[in-house]
């Protein structure tokens, strides 16, 4: 295993159009294994995950990785919300994040048809990617960010959409990569989900960090009302 | 009518018959706008893609500029060029007015506006989809314009080709800087004016099958690149 990631935050507050989205959020998060980001809709979990990787800054606070950033953000890969799509094939798809760091072709192509293997696509590789259904562009796109094996992986809602048995096949994916050393931070609504994968939990709610700790106390025995309240699937205001 | 009727004949007879002028002033018309072509790309495909993924403080005036320039009449563009390039204009002593040079700029002038417009509309719709993805995998600069260019080639080539649609088809300008002389500034827009003027309505109607034919092959492959571009078949 490489050596331990964490990232400190400071009074991390994101505004939009003059109203709060994110935050202040003050926080030391060591980055191991299986991290779930819960919280309603709109409750800053996406804000969260984008300031966490930078595809989005802070209107103001601070925020370090354990590593200087620009190599925290060479080792790590994001899968957004909505899949995005590359217009090329999906061999093409594949291939791109290794073409950039400049991998030999060879190396490029046996990468390309493990990683079509594992998700499901092997047969689809010259298929135009912007055309793939949307259960199969969110496993490409996976598929994609794990190529480069990236030390961690973010996850926003990976298996909205998906059917049950697509489902266990992404969690399967994931259950490997934690086992050759990624750390995956992922938001998700299926708390089922999240009591399988969870080894941490951190709850958001309204754009404030509410509850963090070991998946097996947060669920078991939720500090706050209000996650007591989301766990039982009840409203919360 | 029959006259019409005996000039469409003749027309027929002098494209099949390779009529030497016909091809002369056809492959002129060519080398003109082809040669405004390139120059206005290797400007205006640039310019429109930097456009669409810089921020700077004056975009929005740039942009508004750009349209504007988009919409110069043509006639404007060449009484410009002429003063410019005339005798006691500031570029008199380069003798360049009524050759294809001259020509060639009021071409670039007219066109470069209408590529680099294309450009900028194709390229931004295609970062606002890629941004994220390109900024996530930690992509340089140079990367990036490369996976826009190349995935957004069709978009390129079809603002390529309405520039050209629309330099072959110019007259107002090119007669103006270019004299329509004989063997040296005369094309295929600039003949038919001079043709029908003159009511040989043969040459006139031939050279005006040459470039609806141009004009229409132009037509059809923006068409079928846009198809593909659409329907995500490459
Ligand atoms: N650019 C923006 N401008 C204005 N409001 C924004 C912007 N980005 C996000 N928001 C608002 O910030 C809030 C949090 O958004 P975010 O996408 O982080 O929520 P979320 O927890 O991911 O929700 P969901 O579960 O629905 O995905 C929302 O109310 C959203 O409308
Ligand atoms: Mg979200």
């Amino acid at each position: 295993m490489s050596q331990p990631i964490s990232v400190y935050l400071n009074s991390i507050l994101v505004k939009r159009r003059g109203k709060t989205v994110l935050g202040p959020i003050d926080l030391d998060l060591k980055v191991d294994g299986f991290t779930i980001l819960l919280g309603p809709n709109g409750s800053g979990k996406t804000t969260f995950l984008r300031i966490l990787h930078g595809v989005e800054r802070a209107s103001s606070g601070v925020m370090q990785w354990s590593m200087p950033n620009e190599q925290a953000h060479q080792a790590q890969a994001y899968v957004f919300q909505s899949p995005i799509m590359l217009r090329r094939s999906v061999r093409q798809n594949l291939a791109y994040p290794l073409q950039l760091i400049g991998m030999d072709k060879d190396e490029i192509s046996s990468r390309v048809s493990e990683w079509a293997q594992k998700i499901g696509l092997q047969d689809a590789l010259e298929f135009p990617a912007p055309r793939l259904s949307g259960g199969e562009k969110q496993k490409l796109a996976l598929g994609r960010a794990l190529i480069r094996m990236p030390d961690v992986l973010f996850l926003d809602e990976p298996c909205a959409n998906l059917d049950g048995r697509s489902t266990r096949e992404i969690e399967d994916l994931l259950h490997d990569a934690t086992q050759v050393g990624t750390r995956i931070i992922m938001t998700t609504h299926d708390l089922g989900q999240a009591r399988r994968l969870a080894d941490s939990v951190l709850f958001l709610l309204n754009g404030t960090l509410h509850e963090k700790g070991p998946a097996s106390i947060f669920f078991a025995m939720p500090r706050t009302i209000e996650a007591k309240a989301f766990l039982n699937g009840d409203i919360i205001e | 009518m029959n006259e019409i009727w005996a000039g469409i004949q003749e027309a027929v007879r002098l494209i099949f018959s390779l009529d030497a002028d016909l091809i002369g002033i056809t492959l002129r018309s060519l080398e003109v706008s082809l040669t405004a072509l390139v120059i206005a790309s290797a400007l205006a495909l640039p310019f429109g893609t930097w456009l669409a993924i810089r921020r700077f403080k004056y975009r929005r005036f740039a942009i508004a500029v750009l349209n504007a320039l988009m919409g110069l009449p043509p006639v404007v563009v060449g009484l410009v060029v002429y003063l410019m390039l005339s005798r006691s204009g500031p570029f008199g002593v380069l003798g360049l007015l009524f050759t294809p040079f001259a020509m060639i700029i009021a071409q670039v002038i007219i066109i470069t506006p209408l590529i680099a417009s294309i450009t900028h509309q194709a390229m931004r719709e295609l970062w606002s989809e890629y941004h994220d993805l390109l900024i996530s995998l930690n992509t340089s600069k140079r990367q990036r314009v490369a996976a826009l260019i190349w995935d957004g080639r069709r978009t390129l080539m079809t603002a390529a080709l309405a520039g050209f649609g629309r330099a072959i088809g110019e007259v107002g300008a090119i007669m103006i800087v270019g004299g329509n002389i004989d063997h040296v500034t005369r094309v295929l827009t600039t003949a038919i004016a001079l043709e029908t003027g003159k009511g040989d309505f043969a040459l006139a109607l031939g050279l005006g099958f040459v470039l609806i034919a141009l004009t229409l092959m132009v037509n059809f492959a923006i068409h079928a690149l846009s198809r593909t571009e659409r329907e995500g078949t490459w």
